[in-house]
């Protein structure tokens, strides 16, 4: 009979939760595709996508059904099983990372006190890392599946570009594990609520993240797997249609995924600067929270692409060159400072 | 005469002349500590992108706005009539004879009586065909034209999907007459 003491309305509330988060993650990143487009047309003095509906907000639903109508091509020296395991896969894992990620404080409907976060796990950093390096398989598996040498090469290069600025994004975390004590994400943002935002105590262990974000997700300056002009879109050259579709999805659901795990981490997350949420309605704090951390998401979302749209690709020696020599020794660096101020004041 | 020619790139560099006074030497110093950085020269990039934000684009959005043209602009042929809304061209060849990239033909007719209305003259153009994808709109014909009766006006030809849309016969060339339509007949013309 313990099947039914579980709490079935539970399930159905994160059921109902996923699929939310799900959607609405998929709308932000069709929605991006939109922005990238506008701010880099902005930054160049353009006016941009302007035809499809008003000022062109219908542009990412007309740009998504031509690429579900395009003709399906797998290249008959592909491996058939990998080249469609690839884009699933970068999908899978773009998407997986939401799980982790408190989107607010509690809410209350139907009497029940509802979480917004799927799952607080109390590893959740942990848990973003190891899904986020799982990242690098769709890349991996994409570009090798192709059976092409440029799809290779950029695969080769994505994957060592990603372990690389790995080792300094988790060094660069560590500092920053260091004062919380806690690996939840959720008991992050409750610190940062009491107190002040981690970007006062970290701001090089933020810059070091942000950088290392901007090579996870393989946005300019760091897109050497893309490189259009070198490696003619790199791991997905081979790719069509809907599939196509899923890789650049992928990116652009990683980028806001990123955006908010560093909102949450070093910015507050749902924390409202100057506002003691503890005084408002449970609700009404809830929908603040969560209007604000939406806000936050949005600013890193445009500063990627203003960092995009402004800075020139990296070289690849350049890259690993300040992977290995500039951003280890430095997120190593600050972690022993860290440690060090910590045990000081500790004492 | 001796010519100079530069032995190394120092030399020749110096040899150069700079056809501007707004020509800004490189700074081909080593990269010091801040520098290497990159920081100061990324805000500063990113300081500049965020400033063109802020500039008005200069598009012009086409189908809805359009450039405006000169008053001597070449574009689509017009075929002129008189104030009585009479055709002016006698096909007397003078155009195709001048067009340099052949673009024009042309057969004459007699005028019969009874179509003075219709006609300036006794001999008139029966076919007047202009191959406007040959066309370089220089404006030849319209200078060789001793009737004024041809003229560039300020639109430019639209897109098609046939080759053969392009060929402009008399129906699209001639300006709707003066005395029935005068509004058509004041837009055809322009400002000339």
């Amino acid at each position: 009979m313990t099947l039914l003491a579980f709490d079935w309305i539970f399930l159905i509330e994160k059921l109902v939760l996923i699929v939310i988060i799900i959607s609405v993650s998929l709308v932000i990143a069709m929605y991006e595709t939109y922005a990238e487009r506008k701010v880099a047309a902005w930054i160049q003095d353009r006016v941009g996508p302007d035809r499809a509906g008003p000022w062109g907000i219908l542009q990412p639903l007309a740009d998504g059904g031509k690429l579900f109508f395009k003709e399906e091509i797998i290249p008959n020296s592909s491996n058939k099983f990998l080249f469609v395991l690839g884009p699933c896969l970068a999908m899978l894992t773009a998407m997986m990372t939401c799980a982790v990620v408190p989107w607010s404080s509690k809410l209350e409907l139907f009497g029940r006190s509802i979480d917004m976060q799927i799952a607080d796990i109390n590893i959740g950093i942990l848990y973003v890392f190891g899904v986020v390096s799982m990242g690098v398989y769709g890349i991996m598996i994409g570009g090798w599946a192709s059976n092409n040498k440029f799809s290779l090469m950029a695969a080769l290069r994505g994957a060592s570009q990603v372990i690389s600025y790995e080792l300094a994004m988790g060094l660069s975390l560590i500092a920053l594990l260091m004062l919380t004590g806690s690996l939840s994400l959720k008991t992050i943002v409750e610190q940062q609520q009491a107190g002040l935002w981690n970007i006062a105590y970290q701001p090089l262990g933020f810059l070091l993240f942000f950088v290392c974000a901007l090579a996870e997700c393989n946005r300019a300056p760091f897109d050497l797997p893309e490189a259009e002009s070198e490696l003619n879109m790199g791991y997905h050259q081979e790719y069509s249609s809907m599939k196509l579709g899923f890789y650049l999805f992928s990116e652009y659901i990683n980028m806001f995924i990123s955006s908010a795990i560093m909102a949450t981490l070093f910015f507050g997350g749902y924390d409202v600067p100057f506002l003691d949420e503890s005084k408002l309605a449970v609700n009404v704090a809830a929908i603040v929270g969560l209007v604000a951390l939406m806000l936050k998401i949005f600013f890193f979302i445009f500063l990627f692409m203003w960092v995009r749209w402004t800075l020139p690709r990296f070289r690849y020696d350049q890259l690993m060159r300040v992977g290995w020599k500039n951003m280890i020794p430095l997120a190593l660096a600050n972690m022993i400072i860290t440690a060090a101020v910590v045990l000081l004041i500790k004492k | 005469m001796q010519t100079l020619i530069p032995h190394n790139a120092d030399e020749s560099r110096r040899m150069m002349q700079s056809l501007t006074n707004r020509a800004k030497p490189v700074d081909r110093r080593p990269m010091n500590f801040v520098d290497r950085l990159y920081l100061p020269a990324v805000l500063k990039g990113m300081s500049i992108t965020f400033g063109h934000i802020f500039k008005k684009p200069p598009t012009i959005k086409y189908p809805e706005q359009t450039r405006e043209f000169s008053p001597v602009f070449r574009g689509l042929h017009v075929l002129n009539r008189d104030e009585e809304g009479r055709e002016r061209c006698t096909a007397c060849g003078l155009c195709a004879v001048a067009c340099p990239a052949e673009a024009i033909t042309m057969e004459a007719a007699e005028r019969e009586p009874g179509e003075e209305n219709l006609y300036r003259e006794e001999k008139y153009a029966a076919r007047y065909e202009i191959n406007m994808l040959r066309c370089i709109f220089c404006g030849l014909c319209e200078e060789a034209c001793p009737k004024d009766a041809i003229y560039l006006s300020e639109t430019f030809a639209p897109s098609n999907f046939a080759r053969k849309g392009f060929i402009y016969g008399k129906k699209d060339l001639l300006i709707p007459n003066p005395v029935t339509q005068p509004e058509e007949y004041a837009k055809a013309k322009g400002k000339r």
